[in-house]
């Protein structure tokens, strides 16, 4: 047991500017703090801690006064902690001796009567002191950082990332669920604002990276499971059978002509089109080896056929091919997932499903494409007429407390991009339907302005059905669109050949699965979650995971591939770091007190709990372990500690904030 | 087997217009097991014309109706709320607003239970669960009770389900039927062998009271749904409310003078389309009442025998064909519903 | 019959004063003006003012256009606007707000909807049912007299076929129905 005496104790109360002080009276806590804490030997209030000034005078007195502890009352640890560790270490002062009190968050945000929220700031400061007594100088732990990365998919995003750091030397294992590179913006025509052919500025960069010398390409492959943590992870893919040998196939796609099944494509063709059992899911794509789809294949399914492997001209087929499990050691992650569409099926107003000629997006995508179903004409869903009249629908399930609430961001840019098109195509008249044009990064604002110029008819107001059900004359035999015209303030029904809806973004629909692989959270909407909305988009809650591209929210390709780059910077600068140290707060196991119950053993989130049969006891692994405290609170014989948690300085902790002490003191 | 009992609301229009949709509820439900109890001294629900002038008043003279029901229980109530059955959707829907917002609006409820107490009652919000006929019917009895019962298929028979706005809106009960495209009315028609028209205008509104008020704008609602049952080859419109077929029934002639058109339409109570079902004979379904007289289109009933239905499984495409494939629609389940979401 | 309605006390504005007046919360301030209730409104273009276009007026405190408007008297009741409505706003229920506001200082220069409603009422009041032809006789004497020729055949089919009652029905509990009534009016009054 220490000497309490032994210890020298600074305690600073931070203002930080009116935050606090407008609700805590800092000056007085302060003051309370130097008179009646034990081993306090200064205590000072301050406007700004965290600034230039206020960490100097920490230093200032670490020195001059040779304080061993430091207690910091402020914002959250999370913000500065690091902040006033970084200050007590250039002061010569082992970092973990520092203990930092939130009284903002705990206290000055949530309590609005001054008596009561400067009560509870003093018996947290109480607490921080009375605790970080018992606290050790310990070292972080040094490891090592893997300079392999893992992309988990393989759109714009992760293609971006993948290249930035494959060109800077590092080695990338590119994963991507679907038989080829390129996700949702390989089924894209065209892309605003520049109207740039989606493909010919993708294809480049998917060729890039499927021929990079270090990028393994691993399509056709998903994540099964993630152990370790940052710099050191172990993960499990699974690359499914393509049922092809890749060394063998040229990719001449004389199997894919030969093939007899056709089926609805529902992943690169929307619905809209078709393709064989075997297929590639478009032209360019890369890697250019078919796959079969088992599921369709009338040789999986029934027996007969093989028409693909008698055509084959190199002997490439192999029905018998089985998935393969392959395990990399990565230091770092980004997952660039993507986003899912949402159904219009949910909105039966708008008929989708039920009337031939209304369109999704991704849909129309397709059918504007020159690869696509129709070769890029614009027809109806007969495959011929060309329409004369088209509705183009903003906002559908987007902005809607019945369907998702948010904005996804690019519809709007989207939808004059199809109006363009459709003009273009068909020379048809054009409405747009819209609650606001949201066109507000660069060079958005001016494609708007182009569109008007092209005689688009634009109608503010949110559609509120599309119907076939004819009132008046005119509307037989059409689609019609029923919507205020709020600018006019009436009613309107404008009578359409075709309809498309600009439906919203949604998050991948097993993202919240991805992410407990990963042991990352989503949002409220489903949305994998950054670190900082504002000043940390790309990274996680957990090292070594980032994210990047739509998976974090919705957001067109620019932004896509700016978070891909900055991905790959905050990953690079941890490579070229080599090594990272982690926090030493571990829990280790008391051999002496184990008695091999092994209640622990299953409780560990991290997988760090092994028991040594030999021995008969549990030991934790301090490389896996994250300090979480599970097993410590579990052990029924007190045999586990966590350092810099011991019990200990939890009790010190718990008797400072009750101040028991010192209303003993008071009563005395 | 005793049958299942439950609390009823006639409400005013059963008395005696729509007399119709009561004799042929009374008459259905011996055979399925079900036991009508009509509430003690119910008084009128108000309509959408009470609210219309006072909004406490309106809501305590609902919640009379509430307080009488929940006083004596039918004898077999789930827990602690029993249910009260409505077959008229406006009296469906000022009941089960009326509970449900005495549950969330704890200001409202102590008013209307101090004006209630004027009269020597309470009502305690949740004591009833309130539901429409056709939600017991369809949940409660369901497609193989009811098919059991069927002696006369309504094979041949086209049929545009028509449920009204009131029944599927504000939709205070999220489980029972989907605001814009409900299945329930169209299952249970399908059930009787019938052949159901996917009618588009299925949830649109009949226009209410709206006749009296502006003929114009009154005969303009009808005539939709007139129209749109008419361009979907129905041979019956059949409704779940009272008032949705006065409108489309008795002001059917109305409403052709004054557009100069010639629809003839019929409109019957799913509860009477039950019946002949069943095997029940007209008379006894209150069929006569009907001012679009209906017999020509019933007379299809058991005479045609319609094609067979298109087999399972897409057809196989020709080669020419250029049309392009439709997304797949869950086939009448409440997927594609705002719930889909996890 | 109707009773007078309170006035509203100077210090609250026309906004305030119609949430006030709706039960629960109406969410009348989320709106984002985007039009799908006017949109959906069956009724809508026979409004003078969209619903949509109503809650802007209300916004602007425009007290005196939006309760003289015949908007609210068109309203069917659908509820098309509340469950499409983005912002989720209790659309319908602010429509009956806005009728019973209409008629304190007689806003609403039309009476034809208003009185048919009182009407309904006056029977329901004393009777605790609803009156059908005596509803319909007396409203059509009054403001439709010509229009009674031209339903003469409606009329005479609700009769031949049993569908009209000639005389009205009084429940037992009329006593304690009038006495609900009048407590709850009461209140309404010492609320505002």
């Amino acid at each position: 047991m220490k000497r309490l005496d032994e210890a020298r104790v600074g305690v600073y109360v931070c203002h930080c500017g009116s935050n606090i002080s407008a609700t805590v009276d800092v000056e007085n806590v302060a003051k309370w703090a130097g008179e009646n804490l034990p081993n306090v030997i200064c205590a000072r209030d301050n406007k700004f801690m965290c600034s230039s000034l206020g960490q100097e005078l920490i230093e200032k007195d670490i020195k001059e006064q040779g304080l061993t502890r430091v207690v910091v009352a402020a914002c959250s640890p999370h913000l500065h902690e690091a902040t006033f560790r970084g200050a007590c270490q250039r002061a010569g002062l082992n970092p973990y001796l520092f203990d930092m009190v939130s009284i903002r968050e705990q206290v000055s945000w949530v309590i609005s009567d001054r008596a009561i929220a400067t009560e509870k700031a003093k018996a947290l400061i109480s607490g921080g002191v009375r605790r970080v007594i018992h606290n050790e100088p310990l070292e972080p732990i040094l490891v090592d950082i893997n300079p392999n990365v893992l992309v988990v998919g393989g759109g714009i995003a992760g293609i971006q990332a993948a290249l930035e750091i494959a060109d800077s030397g590092s080695h990338v294992y590119l994963v991507e669920r679907e038989p080829s590179l390129g996700g949702h913006m390989a089924q894209f025509d065209k892309t605003f604002p520049t109207l740039d052919c989606s493909a010919c500025i993708l294809t480049p960069k998917m060729y890039s990276a499927g021929n990079h010398k270090n990028i393994t390409l691993l399509t056709y492959s998903e994540v099964e499971k993630v152990d370790g943590f940052i710099g050191n992870f172990t993960v499990k893919i699974r690359q499914r059978a393509r049922k092809v040998k890749i060394e063998l196939c040229t990719g001449c796609g004389a199997c894919e002509e030969k093939c007899p099944k056709k089926v609805v494509d529902d992943v690169f063709e929307a619905g809209l089109g078709f393709r064989k059992a075997i297929y590639r899911p478009f032209p360019q794509a890369v890697p250019k080896y078919p796959v079969i789809d088992v599921e369709n294949c009338t040789f999986f399914q029934r027996g007969t056929c093989k028409a693909c492997e008698k055509f084959c001209p190199t002997g490439a087929i192999d029905f018998k091919q089985e998935d393969e499990i392959i395990t990399v050691n990565v230091g770092n992650v980004i997952l660039a997932t993507g986003f899912d569409l949402f159904d219009s099926r949910r909105i039966p107003q708008y008929g989708y499903g039920r009337l031939a000629n209304v369109f999704t997006s991704l849909e129309f995508e397709r059918l504007s494409n020159a690869a696509g179903p129709t070769g890029g004409k614009v027809v109806l869903r007969d495959g011929v007429t060309v329409p004369q009249s088209v509705a183009i629908v903003h906002c559908a399930g987007s902005r809607d407390r019945n369907y998702n609430k948010y904005c996804s961001a690019i519809c709007c840019m989207q939808s004059l991009k199809f109006a363009h098109l459709v003009k273009e195509r068909t020379g048809a008249r054009v409405y747009n339907f819209y609650i606001d044009i949201r066109t507000s990064a660069k060079a958005y604002d001016e494609f708007y302005q182009h569109i008007i110029e092209e005689g688009i008819l634009f109608v503010r107001g949110k559609v509120a059905e599309v119907t076939d059900a004819a009132r008046l004359s005119g509307e037989e035999g059409k689609l019609i669109v029923q919507v205020e015209d709020t600018l006019v303030g009436k009613q309107r029904r404008i009578p359409v050949d075709m309809v498309i809806l600009s439906a919203g973004l949604e998050p991948r629909h097993d993202a919240k699965e991805v992410g407990k692989k990963f042991g990352i959270s989503c949002s409220m909407d489903g949305w994998f979650i950054e670190r900082h909305p504002k000043l940390d988009p790309v990274a996680t809650m957990t090292d070594g995971i980032f994210i990047a591209g739509a998976c974090q929210g919705p957001k067109d390709i620019p932004a896509a591939v700016s978070q891909g780059a900055a991905a790959a910077a905050r990953v690079q600068g941890l490579i070229s770091q080599r090594q990272i140290s982690l926090e030493p707060v571990r829990a280790s196991v008391d051999a002496e007190k184990c008695s091999g119950c092994r209640i622990c053993n299953t409780m560990c989130p991290f997988n760090a709990i092994a028991f040594l049969a030999d021995r008969q006891v549990t030991e934790i692994n301090p490389a896996l372990c994250q300090g979480c405290g599970t097993c410590v609170s579990a052990c029924p014989a007190g045999a586990i500690t966590g350092t810099h948690f011991s019990n200990e300085q939890i009790m010190a902790q718990i008797e400072g904030v009750l101040m028991l002490d010192l209303r003993q003191m008071a009563m005395a | 087997m005793t049958d299942t009992r439950y609390s009823y609301f006639p409400g005013c229009s059963l008395e005696r217009n729509a007399e119709a949709y009561h004799k042929s509820s009374m008459a259905i439900a011996g055979p399925l097991g079900l036991e009508f109890v009509e509430i003690e001294d119910w008084n009128c629900c108000g309509a959408t014309e009470y609210i219309s002038l006072h909004m406490l008043a309106s809501y305590a003279i609902i919640a009379r109706n509430l307080a009488q029901a929940a006083r004596h229980s039918p004898g077999n109530s789930q827990a602690s709320a029993h249910d009260l059955v409505a077959p008229c959707s406006a009296c469906y829907l000022n009941l089960s607003k009326c509970d449900k917002y005495m549950r969330t609006d704890a200001d409202l409820a102590e008013k209307v239970n101090l004006a209630l107490a004027a009269g020597g009652l309470s009502y305690k919000p949740g004591s009833v669960h309130v539901r429409h006929l056709l939600d017991v019917l369809v949940n409660d009895v369901g497609c193989s009770k009811m098919k059991a019962q069927v002696t006369r298929p309504l094979k041949g028979l086209r049929v545009a389900p028509y449920y009204g706005c009131l029944i599927s809106r504000p939709g205070l009960r999220t489980d029972e039927h989907d605001p814009e495209y409900p299945t329930s009315l169209d299952d249970l028609l399908a059930c009787l062998g019938a052949e159901v028209v996917d009618f588009p205008l299925k949830t649109h509104c009949c226009g209410g009271h709206m006749t009296q008020i502006s003929e114009g704008t009154g005969f303009e609602l009808i005539r939709r749904l007139v129209k749109g049952a008419a361009d979907y080859h129905a041979d019956v419109i059949v409704t779940v409310c009272p008032m949705c077929q006065l409108n489309l029934d008795a002001f059917q002639g109305a409403m052709n003078r004054y557009f100069k058109t010639a629809y003839h339409v019929p409109v019957l109570y799913f509860t009477q389309m039950m019946g002949l079902a069943f095997g029940r004979d007209a008379a006894s379904l209150g069929i006569g009442a009907e001012l679009v007289d209906a017999r020509p289109a019933l007379a299809k009933i058991g005479v045609e025998v319609p094609p067979p239905p298109e087999a399972e499984g897409a057809p196989k495409r020709k080669r020419d064909d250029k049309s392009l494939p439709m997304p797949k629609m869950p086939k009448h389940e409440a997927a594609a519903t705002r719930e889909a979401k996890p | 019959m109707a009773g007078p309605v309170p006035s509203v006390p100077e210090r609250l504005s026309f906004l305030d004063a119609v949430q006030a007046r709706t039960p629960g919360e109406s969410r009348l301030l989320m709106c984002i003006q985007c039009g799908t209730c006017g949109g959906s409104c069956p009724s809508g273009a026979d409004m003078q003012h969209t619903p949509r276009h109503i809650f802007a007026m209300i916004r602007a405190d425009m007290r005196d256009e939006v309760l003289s408007s015949n908007t609210p008297w068109y309203c069917v009741s659908c509820y098309f606007c509340t469950v499409r409505c983005p912002q989720d706003v209790h659309i319908t229920d602010i429509m009956y707000t806005l009728k019973r506001m209409s008629l304190v200082g007689h806003s609403y220069d039309s009476s034809t909807a208003p009185d048919f409603s009182k009407m309904f009422i006056n029977w329901v009041e004393n009777y605790g049912r609803a009156f059908e032809l005596g509803l319909m006789s007396q409203h059509m004497l009054r403001h439709n007299p010509l229009g009674v020729f031209k339903i003469a055949d409606m009329g005479i089919g609700m009769v031949t076929k049993g569908r009209m009652a000639f005389t009205p029905k009084r429940i037992q509990g009329i006593a304690g129905l009038k006495q609900i009534i009048a407590k709850a009016k009461e209140l309404e009054e010492s609320h505002d």
